[in-house]
C-alpha cells in the first residue's frame, strides 16, 4: 500500500500537553490548574435562548456568514467596544470559534509555497505554527521575554522582518502569559505595519478579560482597518467554549475569500450557537463586568501567593493565566510540572506547549473557585519550599 | 470600594479581612476601616450562615404568611410592623406592595406550632384584617445559592 499521508501533517508535532492530560485523568484527587477555558457556565439567559431556537425547531443552516441579526450585533458590539465600524454585510462572517478564523484567514492570505513569512509571537496559542504549515506558508517565531512583560517590541519585530513577511499575528491579550498590549504598545507596531506594507491577524479572543483600562484593537488605529483581520469570539467573554462560535472582522477583500473557504468546508457557524450569540451580545454587559471583577480579584490572589513564596511572575494584566518563572529552581518546565503533578498532585502546563521560549516558564489558570486555587496553591507552596530546601543542602 | 466590598461578603461572610485586601487590591487597614464603618453605619446588618436543615436531624419547618392589614389613627405600617416582627418566632417582615400588606415569615418546629402562633398572636392584633399561610415545602435555592445540588466542575483537566 502506498503512504496514505501527507508529509507536512506527519511532520506537525501534536499539541505538547497530552502526556499530562492522561497523568491528571487517572489521578485521584488532583487539583487541575491546567485549564484554558471559562470556570463559569454560560449565563443562564443566554443558554435558554439556545433553546428556545431549538423548540421553535431553527435547525436549519444559516446563510454562510451568519445569521443577519448575530452579524449586525457584532457589528454593534465591536462599534462599541472597540470604536471600529464594520458594515455588517460585507465585513463580518461568523465562524467555528475563534479557531476557525485562524485557520481561514491565514488560508485566504497566504500564496502556499510561495516562501510568504508569517511571524508569530511566542509563547502563545498552540493553533498558529501549525495553521500556517497548513496554508503553505512560512512560520517565522518571534520570543517574547519577560523584560518586556511579554509585550510585542517594534525592535523584535524589525529583527525578524524579511523582505518576504507577510503577516504579523497578534496574540494578545495572550494565552499563555496573560500579557496585553496597550495603546502605545500597538502604535509602534502599527507604523511598522503600514512602513513595511505587512497584514495583521489580531486574534482577541480574551479582549473582555483586560484589567488594567479598556481592549484596545489595533484595527482602532489610523490606517490599521484595511490591514487587519481581527478575530474574536465568544467563548471567553461569555464562558461559551461548548458552543463554538466566533467571528472575524475584516476588509471586505479578505473577508469574501474567508468566506469562500468557510462555504465549502464548514457552509455555517451551529445554528442553536448564533442564535445563542445574539442575546449574548445584546443583554449580557452585567455577566461580564461580573466575571472580569472575579478573575481580576483571583488574579490579585494568585500574584500575591506566588510573591509570598518566591516564585517570580512579571504582572499578568489580561486573560487568566499567570506566567511565573521557574528558572531558580534549575529544572526544565517539562520536570517541573511532572514532579508537581506526582508529588503534590496539582496539575499545570509546562510554558513549552507554547514555543520554546516557555521553557523555565508554567501556564497557571485562574479559571477556577477560590476555594480550589488556595488548596493548590498550599500545594505549590509545600513543593517550593521542598525544592528550596533541598538546593539549601 | 464599599460596593467591592458588600459584593465579596454577601456571597462569603466568613473571608478574612487579608484575603479580602488581597483580592481587592487594597491594603487590610483599609478594608476593616471600611467594614467598620459599614456596621456603624448599619450597612452590613449581620453575618449569617446559609444552613440546608433538610440534610439534619433537627425538624424545621417554615411558613411565609401574608398578612392584610388595616392601618390606624397614629399607627402607621411602621407601627404595626413593629408589633410583628418584635416575636422571636418571626424570621422576617417585608412590607409589599401589591394584594396585601405584609409578607411574614415565620420559622417554628412544628407545623402545629406555627399554626398557633398565625392563630393566637399574630391574627389577634388589632390591625390584622386577614392571613393566609403558606408552608415551605423544599428549598431549591436560597440566597442566591443552588442548594438542591451540589456543583460539579465537569471540564477536561487540561485544556489549551
Amino acid at each position: 500500500m502506498r503512504n496514505p499521508l501527507s508529509d507536512t501533517i506527519v511532520q506537525i508535532p501534536p499539541s505538547g500537553i497530552r502526556k499530562f492530560f492522561d497523568i491528571v485523568s487517572e489521578m485521584k484527587d488532583a487539583i487541575s490548574l491546567g485549564v484554558g477555558e471559562p470556570d463559569f457556565d454560560t449565563p443562564w439567559h443566554i443558554r435558554e435562548e439556545g433553546i428556545y431556537s431549538l423548540e421553535r425547531g431553527r435547525t436549519f443552516y444559516t446563510s454562510n456568514a451568519g445569521l443577519k441579526e448575530l452579524k449586525e450585533e457584532i457589528s454593534r458590539y465591536i462599534k462599541r467596544r472597540c470604536n471600529v465600524l464594520y458594515d455588517y454585510a460585507g465585513e463580518v462572517m461568523v465562524t467555528v470559534g475563534g479557531s476557525e478564523a485562524i485557520d481561514i484567514a491565514l488560508r485566504a492570505m497566504i500564496n502556499p509555497g510561495a516562501g510568504e513569512e508569517v511571524l508569530i509571537p511566542q509563547p502563545s496559542y498552540v493553533s498558529y505554527v501549525p495553521c500556517t504549515i497548513l496554508a503553505g506558508g512560512v512560520p517565522v517565531v518571534i520570543e517574547l521575554e519577560a523584560k518586556d512583560e511579554f509585550r510585542l517590541t517594534p525592535e523584535k519585530l524589525l529583527e525578524k522582518l524579511t523582505p518576504n513577511t507577510k503577516i504579523l499575528i497578534l496574540p494578545f491579550p495572550n494565552n499563555p502569559t496573560g500579557a496585553i498590549m496597550e495603546k502605545e504598545d500597538l502604535e509602534a507596531i502599527a507604523k511598522i505595519i503600514i512602513e513595511k506594507d505587512l497584514f495583521v491577524i489580531s486574534d482577541e479572543i480574551y479582549s473582555e478579560l483586560t484589567y488594567k483600562g479598556n481592549h484596545i484593537t489595533i484595527a482602532s488605529l489610523p490606517g490599521m482597518k484595511e490591514r487587519t483581520v481581527l478575530i474574536n469570539g465568544f467563548s471567553k467573554a461569555f464562558a461559551m467554549t461548548g458552543w463554538r462560535l466566533g467571528y472575524a472582522c475584516a476588509p471586505e477583500l479578505i473577508l469574501t475569500q474567508m468566506l469562500k473557504i468557510h462555504q465549502f468546508a464548514i457552509m455555517c457557524a451551529p445554528t442553536t450557537s448564533q442564535y445563542a450569540g445574539v442575546d449574548a451580545l445584546r443583554n449580557s454587559d452585567e455577566d461580564v463586568k461580573n466575571m472580569r471583577e472575579a478573575y481580576n480579584q483571583r488574579r490579585r490572589y494568585l500574584m500575591h501567593a506566588f510573591r509570598e513564596m518566591g516564585l517570580e511572575c512579571f504582572e499578568p494584566y489580561g486573560a487568566f493565566y499567570t506566567f511565573p518563572c521557574i528558572k531558580r529552581f534549575g529544572m526544565s518546565s517539562d520536570e517541573f510540572a511532572t514532579r508537581l503533578l506526582q508529588e503534590e498532585k496539582v496539575a499545570v502546563v509546562p510554558g513549552t506547549a507554547f514555543g520554546d521560549c516557555g521553557e523555565g516558564y508554567l501556564r497557571i489558570s485562574y479559571a477556577y473557585s477560590l476555594e480550589d486555587l488556595k488548596k493548590a496553591l498550599e500545594r505549590i507552596k509545600r513543593f517550593v519550599d521542598r525544592l528550596d530546601g533541598e538546593t539549601a543542602l | 470600594m464599599r460596593e467591592k466590598i458588600l459584593a465579596v461578603l454577601e456571597k462569603n461572610s466568613r473571608i478574612n479581612i487579608k484575603d479580602l485586601a488581597i483580592l481587592l487590591g487594597e491594603s487590610e487597614a483599609a478594608v476593616a476601616n471600611e467594614i467598620a464603618n459599614m456596621e456603624k453605619e448599619h450597612i452590613i446588618c449581620g453575618y449569617h450562615t446559609l444552613i440546608n436543615w433538610d440534610n439534619t436531624s433537627e425538624e424545621k419547618v417554615q411558613a411565609l404568611i401574608e398578612v392584610k392589614v388595616t392601618p390606624q389613627r397614629g399607627m402607621g405600617f411602621d407601627k404595626i410592623a413593629e408589633r410583628i416582627y418584635q416575636y422571636s418566632e418571626v424570621d422576617s417582615v417585608f412590607l409589599m406592595s401589591g394584594g396585601y400588606d405584609f409578607t411574614v415569615i415565620i420559622e417554628g418546629k412544628t407545623m402545629r406550632q406555627v399554626a398557633l402562633f398565625v392563630s393566637e398572636k399574630l391574627s389577634t392584633l388589632d390591625s390584622v384584617l386577614s392571613t393566609a399561610t403558606h408552608f415551605v415545602l423544599k428549598k431549591y435555592k436560597d440566597h442566591g445559592t443552588v442548594i438542591a445540588e451540589p456543583i460539579h466542575d465537569e471540564r477536561m483537566p487540561i485544556s489549551l
